[in-house]
């Protein structure tokens, strides 16, 4: 029997701001010192008054015009009443009824997902738990027994926190890790989060339930994901573990489950107490946001490119194919220094020849920079100022593949070199005498070398073996270190063997 | 008048560990204070909004950015370097401490 299974989702993003939410301390997620980003607002001394931050405001705002939301016109913050030890307030200054943004939509593979809304909150401090859950006793970080406390950074407490809660309208794992990443994908580009997952930039909770009827079935929360992968995992794991208890006549029990990343399993997680019960109130101290039409009319206006155009763009401009693209859209620094290159080229391009010139050169470009820039990285992240090559520099070695000055071998050559060193294309190929022999003499001579040595495969060849000739054309490639054309090898390999 | 049981949840929720005796002081205390709310409650307060403008005028926010103006009672987005003094009164104020960390009982 088929089960019908509904998930929604609840993102919360680390906003990137130079300053806290609602105070001016610096918001560094990499501070490492603890309890340094801290000022008597923050850590909610008496007497002191909040302010909000109008960048984290216009953030959420630019994140819910690229979300297709509604952006209110009126919108307040409130506070979330609870005790817990990474809140310094007793409370969470958050929005409850008046959101920024609301009833959006987001497009993943054919589907439409909706959005309920995006709220604006400040983040709680960070936990560390000195000894582990049931073995308190226990010396394992050479704590004497009985000794177990946690400490709290304050640093992370404060700084502006974006939620987004997505309607049920997602049904498998696969659909939850792709809304996902599409999500963070748009959050970076709008440069509204960092949204990087190990960091805990962006946090994903699972809400999902298994139902036999078209009624909902039992909601269960799934917290603690921190990869899209574990997200997807985690989901599919659930779906199974529901769909088991359904089949066999048991019931769902409403619960919030971890994830445990060595067994793949999910797991009853212990709450916080009396969580749901947080007495939200208008908070007093901050005035109500009138977000006027101009206001938003000039976000919209900054509005950077959203990945959707970006793939629309790049289809039309470079004619590329969907993994391609797709590459570029996931590497944004990357598909940048595309773009430059690309122009770049132009500049070596005559008139006549610039349609035909600009589809070839698109597709080289890409082609040298997802498979050998890639596996020159080896995995490190590409960083324009860090890059040795230029892209002046990078568009001249492609027109000398183009204008076929250089085989594909010698490309490779050269292209090792400029990454290490950052040179000049040409003066490498000069340098390392690496230019394509040109004399036809000194080609011959390598030619009849090769006969000599390989007659074995000169018998082959005019017995009708089609392959023999590639392979004495190899022969000639190598002796000549890449430099001979192959094109005009096997031409004169032709000729000479009549 | 408030049960038994919505003071003891009130008090769970506070953290506050209320013997019979308080509680039972608490059900008429806390009823007390909010049969005064539910009085205030009856004005009819649908026609009166707070003026966002007289609340920033009354705190005294500046709102005026040279960038991006036009959001009432915000604050530009500038990181103000705290000075080592402050902040540490801040950690010489709590209650236990560990290095720069604030020490709790354990949690979760
Ligand atoms: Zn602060």
């Amino acid at each position: 029997m088929t089960y019908k299974v509904t998930i929604g989702l609840e993102i919360h993003a680390e906003l990137k701001t130079n300053s806290k939410m609602f105070c001016s301390c610096k918001n560094d997620p990499d501070e490492k010192r603890p309890n340094y980003n801290i000022c008597p607002i923050c850590m909610a001394h008496p007497g002191t008054l909040p302010v909000a931050n109008e960048a984290a405001i216009r953030k959420v705002i630019k994140t819910g015009l690229a979300l297709n939301c509604e952006i209110a016109r009126e919108s307040k913050f409130d506070r979330k009443n609870y005790f817990y030890p990474d809140l310094p307030k007793g409370y969470q200054i958050s929005q409850y009824d008046q959101p920024l943004c609301e009833k959006g939509f987001l497009q993943i593979s054919d589907r439409m997902i909706g959005i309920t809304r995006i709220h604006l909150e400040e983040d709680t401090g960070r936990l560390m738990h000195s000894a582990q859950e049931g073995r308190a006793s226990s010396s394992a970080d050479g704590r004497p027994d009985g000794e177990s406390f946690s400490l709290v950074d304050y640093n992370r407490a404060g700084i502006p926190l974006m939620e987004l809660v997505t309607e049920p309208d997602i049904t498998s794992g696969k659909e939850a890790r792709e809304f996902a990443q599409e999500l963070q994908i748009i959050l970076r580009y709008l440069d509204v989060s960092s949204a990087d997952m190990e960091k805990g930039q962006m946090r994903v909770e699972v809400n999902i339930s298994v139902s036999k009827t078209k009624k909902l079935g039992t909601k269960v929360e799934i917290k603690n994901l921190n990869s899209f992968r574990v997200v997807e995992k985690a989901v599919d794991f659930e779906i199974q573990r529901q769909t088991k208890l359904l089949d066999a006549g048991e019931k769902v029990v409403q619960e919030t489950r971890g994830w445990h990343d060595k067994k793949e399993i999910t797991f009853l997680q212990r709450e916080k107490e009396s969580a749901h019960d947080y007495r939200y109130f208008p908070e007093p101290d901050l005035p109500t946001l009138h977000l006027k039409e101009d206001y938003i009319i000039k976000i919209k206006s900054h509005m950077q490119e959203l990945p959707d155009q970006k793939r629309e763009r790049f289809e039309k401009e470079f004619g590329l194919d969907k993994d391609s693209i797709e590459f570029f859209v996931t590497n944004k620094d990357l598909s940048e220094y595309y773009e430059k290159v690309v122009s770049e080229f132009e500049e070596w391009t005559s008139e006549q020849e610039k349609a035909g010139a600009h589809v070839k050169a698109s597709k080289l470009v890409a082609n040298y920079l997802i498979s050998d820039i890639k596996g020159l990285l080896v995995g490190k992240e590409f960083i324009e100022t860090e890059f040795k090559i230029t892209a002046e520099n990078f568009a001249e070695f492609i027109k000398m593949i183009y204008k076929n000055e250089i085989s594909s071998k010698v490309a490779k050559m050269v292209l090792v070199e400029m990454f290490n060193t950052g040179g000049d294309p040409s003066e490498i190929v000069l340098q390392n005498n690496w230019g394509q022999i040109k004399d036809v003499g000194e080609l011959e001579k390598i030619l009849k070398e090769v006969i000599e040595k390989n007659s074995k495969a000169v018998l082959e060849y005019k017995s009708g073996k089609k392959n023999a000739l590639q392979f004495l054309v190899g022969q000639v490639m190598a002796k000549s270190r890449g430099t001979a054309n192959p094109e005009k090898v096997s031409e004169l390999f032709i000729k000479l063997l009549k | 008048m408030l049960s038994k049981e919505e003071v003891k949840h009130i008090a769970d929720l506070s953290r506050l560990k209320l013997s019979e005796k308080e509680i039972e002081l608490m059900q008429k205390d806390l009823s007390a204070v909010l049969d005064y709310f539910n009085l205030l409650k009856k004005i009819d307060t649908s026609k009166i909004k707070l003026e966002t403008e007289k609340f920033v005028s009354t705190v005294n926010i500046s709102h005026n950015f040279e960038d991006f103006d036009g959001l009432l009672g915000t604050r530009k987005d500038e990181a103000i370097h705290q000075s080592r003094e402050v902040v540490e009164k801040l950690i010489q104020a709590f209650p236990d401490k560990k290095d720069d960390y604030i020490k709790v009982k354990a949690i979760l």
